[in-house]
């Protein structure tokens, strides 16, 4: 069912702008062209009753409910299929109307039992038969046997009884997620919804997004949470903190209590739609390992000390100045989280950089989207997405490189699919068969199966036929690009060496497969590149956005409505951390740290001189920490001991250091090296903003309490103040102020104005003061785009007798990267374990059945995993999730990075594969070790017995 | 891989992308400007001490350009 705080007004709104003025009962009613009389009534205040009618959903005009007078019409139209029309004059009440709906609620009360009606949860069918007056059926009920309750999902329940086969849930399904899972099996009272081929809901193709759930309006498919605690009584609007669509939500709450999330229909990024982890997977929050005191230990071998928030900040502030004192200033940095809030994030810049006098801060961008700064500000000169997600819908063809967005942005893949549905083109370039290659009524025209790390010789091969063939979009290169930049980039791809003929061997791509992609890609209308880690995590990572943005220039797909070049962002908050001076190099807004005048503004404001050098990024802090030059770590919400590579090369560099202090939820793979343990605060129990991958500024806004007494950014500012570097925020609001103050992009921005129009696409600034929804417009950030040079250079990591197999990485849906938040959730329900994929020839060749035990060995180091074997692969490449410690996926990956960013090279590793029957000694080791420091903390909890769940 | 291989590993890297820059001059001040806008200090200490003894495993394009950084970078003198 709908949120508490949201009214249905039946139909879509119309984008028209045409408006078409009728009367409804009387009134006086002006609206845009294509709206239906039944939303017109609802925008004027007159409830026309309904059923099958929801504004997430094309009208579909069965329950009959909504039927009307209108002057000059035969009979009672339904009036969610009926457009308005100038001049109409339409009554929506009567007695013979009235009549009529009573008729028909009987009718489905027929088939509904009494006890349905009594649940105290105000659904729509309730509200209608109380509105109606039809509490009688005269035509008996049915005697047929309901089908059983199907209770197999953990977040909802389908009660086949309260159903009356509305279809909301199909048609939600269909059209809002694109799944297709459920249907209507049977005729007359034998009708009902099934799932998948008549299976429970988790044996089905169901992926849980819950858009059923919400649609419905009986309460047969409804959330347990609402079932078990029952209606929330209030309800607060913020945004989703898992990845980078950055959903808006409504918070329903019973006081303190979270009751459930519903996915906001105002919300601008997701439109009404969720996936399975931002509805459902919450229940982290309350889970009985969070840490919610503060904890020290003077060796990482000691058992934890619970203490208070002063002795713990205090403590941190000596052991800073203690390591600065005997090793430098420049020995100690931090690092904020792509999870926590832009103000947050900025805070803890400016902690690095004003009180530790050092630019040795970074951020988890590093080992993601690094790449994507670099690339679109050295070609377009901005480091974001050039879109909002609805241009989609306005692109002809579709081009997806090195992302999976049904699972990894699944509100955003359930657009692009409703636009390839209505006939956009769509190309993929995976080393994968990922779902988008062929779904529901998805199919891509063409599938380019490249070899992984072979990404820049396949975009250079595409542009050599953009160029070759004539196909380059002369007038807009002449007016919007660099004339001298352009002339040696064509050089280059036309060269011989960049055909699609010359690069076959190299990325597997058939020829004529890469100019066909090509033609279409040039010369099919609106083309839209996105693209996801697949590009970015290689050693030519930077390069590969490069030539991304080449060949959107070349060919004209920039600065309009249904073009552009999009990455997808990870987390939640990667685009807001990065704009945010996150990175070693640069103050927010990406401005240079050498910048005498940039440097010289921050100065004035922060009262404190700057340093003009870039100081480590956080592979270079490991090396210097190995080293013995770095010894202080601030890690905000970041387990850099799961999620950065080769494993054992970063557990070195953590033990090297003195001082790790890590502010977390959980006690993270990171948390088992450090010395100072801070509670952190969830997405729920604090005030502030996420960006999205849209450059969408989002609220985040406070439901509850922050359970370890404190929000991540007072605790900055309390190690701050205890550093000797006063900050005195009230509210993280003052924090905005400050980043708008300061930063030209933010300059418009504030909680205020954020409130008033919903969210913000930066730039926002005297120029673009309700935010910038499409960049580039009339000319590129830059002023003239730049071409760059983009030859494909081979990385060092190569397949020898010794290591024949690929090895690439990705996520999947139900998990999020390192896992620490779903993996305390029911999502383990759909993935319990990382396994590891394997093409059925590599498997039989190597003896390996389905489910086997498989160690898979880099020269980095050797894990073991469950083998899966899928066709998904090609031959010689092999995939693994990472979310689950234990699987040690990091363990294989090595040091190599884009050359550029020091981005990790997750996506390649030379591997080999074998049947084995124990674990790796890694795993060996890392379960002691687990289970030492998991012993470690029990002992702080029996010591204070005060950590019993809350 | 120690400290000092990663660096030379990380520069040969730098240098591999600018290897494709037709104009060698455009090169050589490609890879000394990158290594001075997102190099460490000490990281560029370490490469200039490196280089100066002899630069073992730099490729010849990064090592032109290391030559070419020392002039003007303060890291060079530290």
């Amino acid at each position: 069912m709908l949120s508490i705080a949201e009214t249905d007004l039946g139909t879509p709104k119309s984008t028209s702008t045409d408006l078409v003025a009728l009367t409804i009962d009387g009134v006086d009613v002006r609206v845009p062209a294509g709206t239906s009389v039944l939303r017109a009534a609802a925008e004027a205040g007159i409830e026309i009753p309904k059923l099958c009618a929801t504004e997430l959903l094309d009208a579909f005009g069965s329950c009959r409910l909504c039927l009307v007078e209108i002057e000059g019409m035969k009979g009672f139209p339904a009036s969610c299929t009926t457009p308005v029309a100038a001049g109409m004059k339409v009554t929506t009440g009567g007695v013979q109307v009235e009549r009529l709906r009573r008729g028909v609620m009987e009718l489905y009360l027929s088939d509904h039992p009494p006890d349905a009606l009594a649940g105290g949860f105000g659904t729509e069918m309730q509200r209608m038969v109380e509105r109606i007056g039809a509490d009688v059926a005269r035509y008996g009920a049915c005697e047929a046997e309901p089908r059983p309750v199907d209770a197999s999902n953990p977040y909802f329940r389908f009660d086949p009884a309260q159903c009356i086969v509305c279809s909301r849930c199909v048609r939600a399904c269909d059209d809002q997620q694109g799944t297709f899972a459920l249907t209507v099996q049977g005729r007359g009272y034998a009708s009902a919804i099934v799932a998948g081929q008549d299976e429970p809901f988790m044996d089905s193709d169901c992926v849980s997004c819950g858009a059923c759930v919400q649609a419905c309006p009986t309460g047969a498919l409804m959330e347990k949470s609402l079932l078990e605690h029952g209606q929330a009584t209030r309800s607060v609007v913020t945004t989703c903190a898992y990845c980078g669509v950055g959903c808006s939500f409504r918070a329903e709450l019973q006081g303190e209590r979270l009751v459930r999330m519903v996915p906001n229909k105002d919300g601008q990024a997701n439109h009404g739609h969720s996936c399975v982890k931002g509805r459902f997977a919450t229940g982290y929050v309350t889970h009985r390992e969070r840490i919610l005191e503060p904890m020290l230990r003077a060796r990482i071998s000691d058992p934890w000390r619970k203490v208070g928030w002063d002795e713990a900040i205090a403590h941190v502030a000596a052991e800073f100045r203690r390591i600065q004192a005997k090793y430098g200033r420049d020995s100690i940095g931090g690092i904020t989280s792509s999870r926590c809030t832009n103000e947050e994030t900025y805070l803890v810049q400016k902690l690095v950089r004003a009180a530790f006098g050092s630019n040795n801060v970074d951020t988890c961008a590093r080992v993601c989207h690094s790449p994507t700064g670099y690339g679109l500000k050295s070609t377009l000169g901005e480091s974001a997405g050039t879109q909002d997600f609805d241009s989609v819908m306005h692109a002809d063809v579709i081009f997806v490189i090195g992302a999976n967005p049904t699972d990894a942005h699944p509100v955003f893949a359930s657009q692009l699919k409703r636009r390839l549905r209505r006939g956009a083109r769509l190309i993929v370039a995976d080393p994968r068969r990922i779902e988008l290659v062929r779904a529901p009524h998805v199919r891509a025209d063409h599938h380019l199966q490249l070899r992984p790390g072979t990404n820049v010789a396949l975009l250079d091969a595409l542009a050599h036929v953009v160029v070759v063939e004539g196909l380059v979009d002369e007038a807009f290169v002449r007016e919007r690009c660099e004339a001298d930049s352009f002339a040696r980039w064509r050089a280059f791809v036309a060269a011989p060496a960049n055909s699609p003929e010359a690069l076959e061997a190299v990325t597997g791509v058939p020829a004529a497969e890469v100019r066909a992609a090509a033609r279409l890609y040039a010369t099919g209308g609106n083309a839209a590149i996105y693209y996801g880690l697949g590009v970015t995590e290689h050693s030519q990572g930077s390069t590969a956005v490069m030539a991304i943005a080449n060949l959107a220039m070349a060919t004209g797909n920039l600065g309009r409505v249904g073009v552009g070049v999009n990455p997808l962002r990870g987390q939640n908050n990667v685009q807001g951390s990065c704009d945010m001076g996150s990175f070693p190099h640069e103050f927010p807004g990406y401005r240079h740290v050498a910048d005498d005048a940039v440097r010289a503004t921050f100065e004035r404001a922060w009262g404190v001189p700057l340093q003009a050098e870039p100081g480590l990024r956080i592979p270079n802090m490991f090396e210097a920490a190995l080293d013995g030059e770095f010894k202080g770590l601030y890690i905000q919400g970041e387990d850099i001991a799961q999620s950065d590579p080769n494993t054992q090369h970063v557990t070195a560099a953590l033990a090297a250091m003195e001082c790790v202090v890590v502010q977390d939820l959980f006690l993270n793979e990171t948390a088992k090296f450090a010395h100072v343990f801070l509670p952190g605060s969830t997405f729920l129990e604090k005030d502030g903003t996420f960006t999205n991958a849209e450059r969408r500024v989002s609220r985040v806004r406070k439901v509850m309490e922050p359970r370890g007494g404190h929000a991540d950014w007072e605790v900055t500012q309390l190690l701050s103040n205890a550093l000797g570097y006063p900050m005195r925020y009230a509210h993280p609001s003052e924090i905005m102020d400050e980043i708008a103050r300061l930063t030209p992009t933010f300059a418009g921005i504030s909680f205020a104005r954020i409130d008033a129009l919903g969210s913000i696409q930066w730039p926002c600034n005297d120029e673009h003061p309700a935010g910038t929804p499409t960049m580039h417009v009339d000319a590129f950030v830059r002023g003239k785009g730049r071409f760059m040079l983009t030859e494909y250079v081979p990385t060092s990591e190569k397949v020898t007798a010794k290591h024949p197999l690929i090895l690439t990485t990705g996520r999947i849906l139900s998990q999020y990267n390192v896992g620490a938040q779903t993996r305390r959730t029911d999502n383990n329900r759909w993935h319990a374990e990382d396994r590891l994929e394997i093409h059925p020839h590599d498997a039989e060749q190597r003896g390996i059945s389905d489910g086997d035990w498989v160690g898979i060995a880099s020269r980095a180091g050797e894990t073991v995993l469950r083998a899966r074997l899928s066709d998904r692969m090609q031959p010689g490449v092999v995939y693994t999730t990472f979310h689950f410690p234990g699987s040690g996926a990091n363990v294989i990956t090595t040091e190599n990075s884009d050359w550029a960013t020091n981005c990790p090279e997750y996506k390649v590793t030379a591997v080999e594969v074998t049947r084995v029957s124990q674990p790796s000694g890694w795993q060996r080791r890392f379960r002691a070790a687990d289970e030492r420091q998991r012993a470690l903390l029990q002992q702080a909890r029996a010591a204070s017995a005060i950590d019993e769940p809350r | 891989m120690s400290g000092l291989d990663q660096l030379v590993k990380m520069a040969n890297d730098i240098g591999a992308y600018f290897r494709a820059e037709p104009d060698h001059r455009a090169a050589v001040t490609g890879i000394a400007t990158h290594i001075r806008r997102f190099w460490e200090p000490r990281m560029r200490r370490r490469i200039h001490a490196h280089a100066a003894a002899g630069g073992d495993g730099l490729d010849a394009l990064v090592r032109e350009a290391i030559a070419e950084l020392a002039r003007e970078d303060p890291a060079a003198r530290a």
